[in-house]
Order: C-alpha cells, then structure tokens, then sequence
C-alpha cells in the first residue's frame, strides 16, 4: 500500500499541487491537510510546500506558525514525525523553531527566481538517502526571503552536528560563499537546508518537487523526494522506532 | 491647481462626457436628463476603456472564425479547444497609464485583472507574459518606472503562484512619457466547464464575492485609461487601484471551486467600471436586467456615496449569478476560502440595471421605504453604447512602400562609421533591447506550477499539458520601430514574428491575442496609425489562417513629449502536439549543418541596427511577403515534425549575425559560416528582413531540409556548420554588386569574435544600460 503523505495547504500555498504531484510520481498517497484541522489524519509524514501561507505581507510564515494544523504538525514532530519545508514551508518550521536558524531577505533586496545547484551535505540522512551522491543537484529556487542566517556559535554548532544538509555550490560544485554569484540570496556559509537535532524535521528553501522530472529540466530533486517518502514507509511499518535521529 | 481654482464645468464634462455624448445619454433615456449616479454610471462605462467607443468599428474588421475557437472576443479570454476534453484560455491587456502614476501597483493590478479575466472562464491560469516597454534606459524615471513594475509584477504574480514566462522589455525613446505594460495571462480549462460572462434566469441572485469594496480606483477607467497625462498630475492618484494578491489566490480557488461544482450560472470579474460594468454587461449578454441593492455591498470604509459604491475599481472581487437554493453552498465555499460574500441583487427581466437605498426583502423586492435612486436600460450602458466615427489622415511625412513601379531605395549608403563588424555585432549584443533580459526575470518565478519547459529568455515559452503529450507554446512581440515608420507593417509584422516564434518549436498557432496601443483617437494621425494596424492585423491573421479571439485597446497613449509609437503588442498562442517533438534555439552538436532559409531584401529603417548606427532618411523597412511568411511556418513546422531539425531561431533583431550569435551562446557551440553579399554588408548581417530563420541540422540531412524548403517555395543554403568555440562570418564579397567604396570601404571582410566574448557582452548589457552594473 503506498505510504500516505500530508500536504499542509495555507489559504496562500502555491507550490502544493506540485508537491502533491512530485510525492504522486514517487509512489506515495498525497493526503491535503487543510489549514484549519487540528490533527494530521494518521499520515505518515507531512510536507509544508511552498508560497504565501496567509499573504506574507508582515514576515513569511509567521502568521502560517500559528495555525491549527502547525500545532498539530508541532506535536508530530515532537513525536519524531517526518516533516519536510520547501521554501515557504522552510520559513513556516523556522519560524516555528522545528529547525534552527531563520531566513532573512534576500541579501539583494530582490526576489530571486532561478536555477541553483546544491550539494547535499550527507547522504545518510531521511532526506537524502535516495540521493545518487552529493550533487551539485539542479533546481529553481523563487523566493524574497531566503537568506540562511543564524549566529556563528549556532552555525559552528550545526556544521558539528551534521544539521547543515544542503549548500549552494557553483557549477564546479564548490560551496559558494554568500557574496558568491551561485548563492542566491546571501545564505551564510551557503546554507541552503538545515535539519533538527533529532534529523526527523528539515528544510529547505529551493524546490526539488519542481525538479523531479526531466522534461522540466532536472531531475535531480527527485532524489530527495524519493528519500522523504521511503522514509515515511519505513516510518509507518515501525512507528515506534524512528524517533533516534541518524548519525 | 486645486479643485477650487478650476473653472466651473458642467458635471458631465468634469465626468468625461462630451456634450454629444450627453445628447445621446438623454436619447437612451427617452429624453430625461440622467441623475448624478446615472451620469457617473455612464461615464464609466462609455469611456474609452470600457466601450472601445473609438475602435469598434474598426474591431469589426478582424477575423474571429477560427478552427477551435469556442469564446471568442466580447468574452473576458478567448477560448481554443486543445483536445482532450481540454481547452485553454488566453488574453493579453493593457494596465499603461496605471502603471505611469504607480509604477508597482498599476503593473500588480494589471497581472491581477488578466488573472481574473482567465479564472472567470473557468480556467485555471497557468502562464504570465508580460510585455513592457519604457523610455531612455539612462533616464531616471525610465530606472524608476522599470524597478516599480518588475517588482509589482513579480510582487503579484509570485505571490499568487502563476509563473511568469515570458514577455518582452524594450526601451523606445517615444515610450519615455508614457510606459506600456502589456500583460497575457494562459488558463487551462476542461472545456465542459467554460463559464460565461452573463447574468441569465430572472430571479437569480447576484452575489459579489472578494475584496470588500473601497474608494481605491474611483474613476480608473475613465480619469486614467481615457486621457492624455497633462502632466504628473498627483491628483490622479487616488485613480490607481492597489493590488491584493493574496486576495487573489482565494479568489482563484473559490471561483475554481464554485465552477467546478456547478455553483454558478455565469460568472464575472469587476475590473474597470466596477459593480456598473460587471452588473450591465452580464445583464446586457443574458437580455436581463439587475436590481441592485446598494445597501448589501461590502464596503471597506464608512462614507461612500452612492456613485463611489457603483464605479469604484477596488480589486479581486467577482460577481455571480446564482439560482437561489444554491446559495448555502456559494456561501459556504466562499466563506471557507476567508473572502466576504453577499447578495447584492436580482436578476431581473425588464433589461434595466435599477438601483435601490434601502434593502430588498427576501423575495427580491424593494423593501417598504426603499428608493430607487437610477434607473438605466443595461443595453445603453454596453452593446449599444455610443461610437464615434473618428477621421483617420496619414501624415504629410508619411514613410510608405515606394509607389508602384518606383525602385526600391537600396541602403549602401548607410553610415558604418568605420566599425569592424565584429565590434557592432557585441554593441548590438550587449544593446539595452538585445541583451539579456535575466536581471528582470530573475525577479519573476517562472517555474511555480512544475510545467515550465521553456521559461523566459530564449524565445517562446513552452509549458507541458500535464495527463496528456501536449504542450502550450507561446509568446508575445511587438515591432514599435518598424511602426514608426509604417503601421501596417508594423502590425503586420508583430503578428509574422510572434506567430514564427511558436512555429520554430515546431507548435502550430492556434490564435491571436493583441493589446492595440495607440495615441489620441480624436487626433487624425494617431487614428490613422491605429486603423492602419488593424488593417495589419487583420491582413497577417488571415494569410496565417489564424482568429484573432479577443483583446484590448489602450488610447491616449501621449504625453507632454509626444505619442508613443504605434505599438501593437501580439500574443499567440501554439499547440505542439508531442512535447518530445520540441525544438528550442540553441545549438545543439558539433558538426551539424547550419542553413539560411529565406530571402535577405535591403532596408534598416527601424531595425536595431539602425538604432545604434544610425538610419539614412531615404530608407524604408525591409518589406514583408505574407503569403511567404504562411509559406515559411508551414515549412518549418513540417521539417520539426519530421525530426531533421535540431535547431531553429529566427531572424529578427539585429539580424542574422545576432541570430548566430543566440545559437552559439546558448548552445555553448561556435560556427563558422560563409555568405554571399547581394546587398550591403549591413544588410546582410545585421538587417531584420522578416521571414527567414537560421535552422542547424545533422549534416547528413542537410540535403533533405533543403528540398524540403524548396518545396515549400523558400530560398535555401546551407551557410556554415557547428563547431569551435569562435562565431565565424566570412562574407563573400565576389557575390556583391557595386564597389567597396560605395558599401564602406572600412568593412571587413570576416566577422570573428570568441562565444565567450558574444556572452558577456550579452550577459552584462541590460544591467550596464540601467545602472545596476557599472
């Protein structure tokens, strides 16, 4: 039986139907968890997909964090649930406080909508394992805010625990600083996903659900796609288990 | 000046009203004066904008018939069955004159009220293009003006999750008082659940849902969209509607949601003119009639006046006729998606749109006290709204074909100012028109929606039709300079360029959009301009077998440093029936063959070529054979069909040596190419005649493409081959006639420049042009 897979959607989700499809492709069962419901009707892992929760007009995803399903998505995550955030949904688990750090505007004041490569971290992660290496992966990112920032302690921190789970790196697959043209949006050390202590919440600011197929021009999203929903399967036949963060 | 030191107008002149348009109000009216809020109501609504008052008799000569073709103009989009159950809905408008008040909220609301023209069919929007076209790029209220409207269209269309595709960005001194921002929205619908426009069954309730309703945009259609800027007058201000996109993404799903279930009867969006024009126009299409109750519209603030309620242009709201059991569920639906809703009417029989103070009973009755405060016939206020014969004269220094039998002026003499050509092909590159547009759509998500093939910045964009092996091509184009100079060229030559970049992907056309942008109807010439563009436009649509299927008007395009050039803007929609099957622009393989297909004719007047070097006043544009053109996309769309081609780009601006250098680029190849000179160096590698395209192929089927070409009746050679890492143009002057001195002795005879320099020339162009780069 496919593993079923909930899709948060905010009045503002826009990338929700993308997701649904990408998850669709990989074999899972896409469950819409509507904003308004308090529990996450017994899915095995959630997916926060992108857009403009409730507008953004004040700060991205601060208004989304206090929503009925967050809380309900705040206690599975607690439980060692299965949470990804795509760009929005990395700013709503931000804001949240799921995963370190928070996303500043882009350091050019601009949106920024275009192809960027990433390098995963580590392949041994719930996010990552279906990858094929480590990349440089190509996918779009569309953001206003997405600039990684946190203070050098916690960054130091997350480089040491293994949290730091994508980079943006140039086309010879070197990490790129936040100066650096292959960095989008000022990133601090290039930081373009992060993960929780426990590995089970994680985030991300480009789009690898935009990049699942190749007459899109990449597929080179898929992987991670394809590792959040095996995950969930593994998650579902030993819920009990999957709580230890890997590593 | 203030509103107290003006001279007393009468009413309906201050309104916008001519005296004879007043004298033909009172006709509708059986004779009696209007009241304020009629008088408001009718200002509105006979505006240029709204009644194209100006324009429809001339609109009337469009072809509309086409294979397909199941909505076409006087709908909000046009609709072009795309099989499958499938159909897809397309439109391109105006928002000008917004957008030189405001910059970024004119260009916001303008992507927003193309959405709501798409979603109101029942389409779900799946494409934005915009096309934008400013003054001096060193100017800057030129710099202003472009940051504003990137960052409202971006700012509207990212939020709302629609990517932006495609479009243009060209810089025209005559744009400089007077910015155009042209926007194409694509929907895609499963045709049995096309809605329209109208208010039918009376009895039925009217319900306005969306944005409350507020003072913003009060008069836009008729202050703004129908006047010539006198100056930067602040008082304007108020006229600009402010954008809410969020509100916009509810009102997407809710109408998607309320369609798909059948909630609906029909369905409208207010945009210019308001609850007036959204009430008229669906009573007016249905035969009906609507009372209105003013009192139950959601209002955002307190104080409104009747007038103000009617006419006012606050955002994302939708109006919709229902039968009345289906009410709960509207309500539902439209509460669960956060948007206020409210009965704000009946559908009537007596072909009037009445107005009440004073509440309905639940019968739809005026309640006992109630005031009917305007009473006009729907009709008055739409189909049979006034239009004025307008008297069109070609300037005295016109700039045409030469007259039959006179030689075609032959342009040697053109000054080349001693640069080697390799030198003008990176000015041209790296020119603010021709060089990359990445800065701004960067700005855009072009990908949201997971169905971006091809997005902006090398040609046409192609979106997949997901469930099915289809794709939507498409694409706008304008040619403002080639107008200059001749308006039915220019028209005609929009539609030959937009619809030959949909057909070198190997997608047929389906249909045409266009946004008319002209100058001051009442003035002789710019009438004439836009008459000769019609007649353009209905010329190339109908060699090219294609409907025009509905679009937009924009007059009063001037300003204190004159009227805009005439600027038809084009969008066309294509269809590519096996997605595998698509060809793109770039150079592909080493060694493949690289073939001109078409015929170089003299003449640089309006091309960007003589933009940057200048034009010799006797020249004219190179000329356009329509019946070659239909010729040349048969031919193409038949060799992409049969897998010989591996690349095609056209011929348009900067000419051949820059359509070599596009495919160079972005296919990270060099080429070497050989041509023969008939003409002048110039013309040869830089002029723009219409009609050719720069096709690669594996070389063994070099044979075959040819004969393929000839064939279809087109000139062919295969000029040079893929490979290196330099662009390579020998031009081979044994094949020239006249002497060097007379073609400018200066000249070289090779053009030899690395890809690498060809990129960063192109690459850093727009951002130099507009300050952002050093």
């Amino acid at each position: 039986m496919p593993v079923r897979i909930g899709v948060v959607v905010f009045p503002g989700s826009n990338c929700d139907r993308d997701t649904v499809h990408a998850l669709d492709l990989a074999g899972a069962e896409p469950v819409v968890l509507w904003h308004e419901l308090a529990s996450l009707e017994g899915v095995a892992a959630v997916v926060l997909p992108g857009g403009f929760a409730y507008g953004d007009y004040v700060r991205a995803g601060v208004i989304a964090r206090f929503s009925p399903v967050m809380r309900a998505v705040e206690a599975f995550a607690r439980d060692g649930g299965l949470v990804l955030g795509i760009c929005n949904g990395f700013q709503v688990l931000a804001e949240a406080g799921l995963v370190p750090g928070a996303l500043l505007r882009n350091s050019s004041l601009r949106f920024a909508g275009q192809e960027i490569a990433i390098a995963a971290e580590r392949l041994d992660t719930r996010f990552t394992h279906a990858l094929a290496g480590h990349g440089p992966l190509r996918m779009p990112v569309a953001h206003g805010e997405g600039r990684f920032y946190a203070d050098d302690a916690t960054l130091d921190l997350l480089e040491r625990d293994g949290q730091v789970i994508f980079r943006y790196v140039d086309g010879a697959g070197e990490r790129a600083g936040p100066d650096d043209a292959a960095n989008p949006n000022g990133s601090l050390r290039g930081i373009a996903g992060v993960m929780n202590a426990a590995g089970n919440v994680a985030g991300l600011m480009p789009h690898p659900e935009r990049a699942s197929e190749a007459i899109l021009g990449s597929a080179d999203g898929f992987g991670i796609i394809r590792s959040l929903v095996e995950s969930a399967g593994r998650a579902a036949s030993e819920p009990a288990a999957s709580v230890v963060g890997s590593r | 000046m203030t509103v107290a030191e003006r001279p007393v107008e009468p009413l309906h002149r201050r309104l916008g009203v001519t005296d004879d348009e007043l004298v033909a109000i009172r006709d509708r009216l059986g004779g009696r004066d209007p009241n304020e809020l009629e008088l408001a109501m009718f200002s509105v609504m006979w505006s240029e904008h709204c009644s194209y008052k100006s324009s429809k008799p001339l609109l009337r000569t469009l072809p509309i018939a086409g294979e397909g073709v199941v909505a076409g103009p006087g709908e909000n989009a046009g609709v072009i069955s795309i099989g499958d159950g499938l159909a897809v809905a397309f439109k391109i408008e105006s928002h000008n004159h917004p957008s030189a008040v405001e910059p970024y909220q004119g260009a916001a609301t303008g992507v927003g009220g193309i959405l709501r023209d798409i979603f109101t069919m029942g389409a779900r929007p799946v494409a934005v293009l915009d096309a934008l076209r400013f003054g001096d790029p060193a100017d800057a209220r030129t710099r202003h003006l472009v940051d504003g409207v990137v960052r409202g269209v971006g700012g509207y269309g990212n939020c709302v999750g629609v990517p932006t595709v495609g479009g243009e960005l060209v810089f025209d001194p005559s744009y400089g008082g007077n910015p155009l921002v042209n926007v194409m929205a694509i929907g895609l619908l499963e045709e049995r659940l096309l809605t329209l426009a109208a208010a039918p069954g009376p009895g039925n309730l009217v319900v306005l849902y969306g944005s409350a309703t507020g003072r913003d945009g009060i008069g836009g259609a008729s202050v703004l969209a129908s006047a010539t800027f006198t100056d930067d007058d602040p008082s304007k201000r108020p006229s600009v509607q402010v954008g809410d996109p969020f509100a916009e993404k509810l009102l997407i799903e809710a109408s998607l949601e309320l369609i798909g279930r059948g909630l609906v009867e029909g369905l409208q969006d207010l945009g210019a003119g308001g609850i007036t024009c959204a009430t008229s126009e669906t009573a007016d299409r249905a035969g009906t009639g609507i009372l209105v109750d003013l009192d139950a519209i959601p209002r955002r603030e307190p104080g409104l006046v009747p007038f103000e309620v009617m006419i006012s242009e606050s955002q994302e709201r939708m109006c919709a006729a229902v039968l009345p059991d289906r009410w709960p569920e509207v309500r539902e639906v439209c509460q669960r998606w956060g948007l206020p809703v409210a009965i704000i009417g009946r559908v009537t029989d007596d072909g009037d749109i009445a107005i009440v103070e004073g509440g309905l009973d639940p019968d739809g009755r005026p309640n006992p006290g109630a005031r009917e405060i305007a009473r006009v016939p729907a009709s008055a206020l739409t189909s049979e709204a006034i239009v004025h014969d307008r008297v069109a004269a070609a300037p005295t220094h016109r700039r045409g074909a030469p007259a039959p039998g006179a030689p075609a002026t032959v342009s040697d003499r053109l000054p080349e100012r001693g640069m080697d050509p390799g030198a003008v092909l990176l000015a041209l590159l790296g020119s603010a028109n021709l060089s990359s547009r990445r800065g701004v759509f960067h700005q855009y998500d072009s990908t949201v929606g997971a169905d971006t093939v091809a997005g902006p910045g090398r040609g046409a964009a192609v979106l997949r039709v997901r469930g099915t092996t289809k794709a939507l091509v498409a694409t706008t184009d304008g040619n403002q300079a080639v107008g200059a100079f001749d308006p039915w060229l220019g028209a005609a030559l929009s539609v030959a360029e937009a619809t030959r970049n949909v057909s070198i992907t190997g997608a047929r056309p389906l249909g045409v959009t266009n946004c008319l942008n002209y100058g001051d109807p009442t003035r002789p010439e710019a009438f004439w301009q836009l008459s000769e563009g019609v007649r353009g436009l209905a010329d190339a649509c109908l060699a090219l077998g294609l409907p025009v299927t509905g679009g937009n008007v924009s007059l009063y395009n001037e300003s204190p440093t004159g009227a805009i050039a005439p600027t038809p803007e084009i969008g066309v929609v294509g269809l590519l029936d096996d997605m595998e099957t698509l060809v793109g622009p770039a150079f592909g393989r080493i060694n493949d063959a690289i073939l001109l297909v078409g015929v170089t004719v003299p003449g640089l007047a309006g091309s960007a070529y003589a933009g940057l070097a200048g034009g010799a006043t006797e020249d004219d544009p190179p000329a356009l054979d329509l019946a070659r053109e239909a010729a040349l996309q048969r031919f193409i769309r038949e060799a992409i069909a049969r897998g010989l081609v591996a690349s095609a780009q056209d011929i348009s601006g900067g000419g051949l040596a820059v359509a070599l250098a596009e495919g160079a680029m972005w296919g990270g190849h060099g080429a070497t190419v050989r041509i023969g000179v008939s003409h002048s160096p110039a013309v040869e590698l830089f002029g723009e005649s219409p009609s050719r395209l720069v096709v690669t192929c594996r070389a063994r089927y070099a044979a075959a493409l040819e004969l393929l070409a000839r064939q279809h009746g087109q000139t062919v050679e295969t000029i040079g081959s893929v490979g290196g890492d330099r662009l390579v143009i020998e031009l081979a002057v044994g094949a020239a006639t006249g002497d060097v001195e007379d073609r400018g002795g200066r000249v070289a005879d090779a053009l030899d420049v690395s890809v690498r320099d060809l990129c960063h020339a192109w690459e850093h162009g727009l951002s130099r042009a507009l300050g952002w780069e050093g």
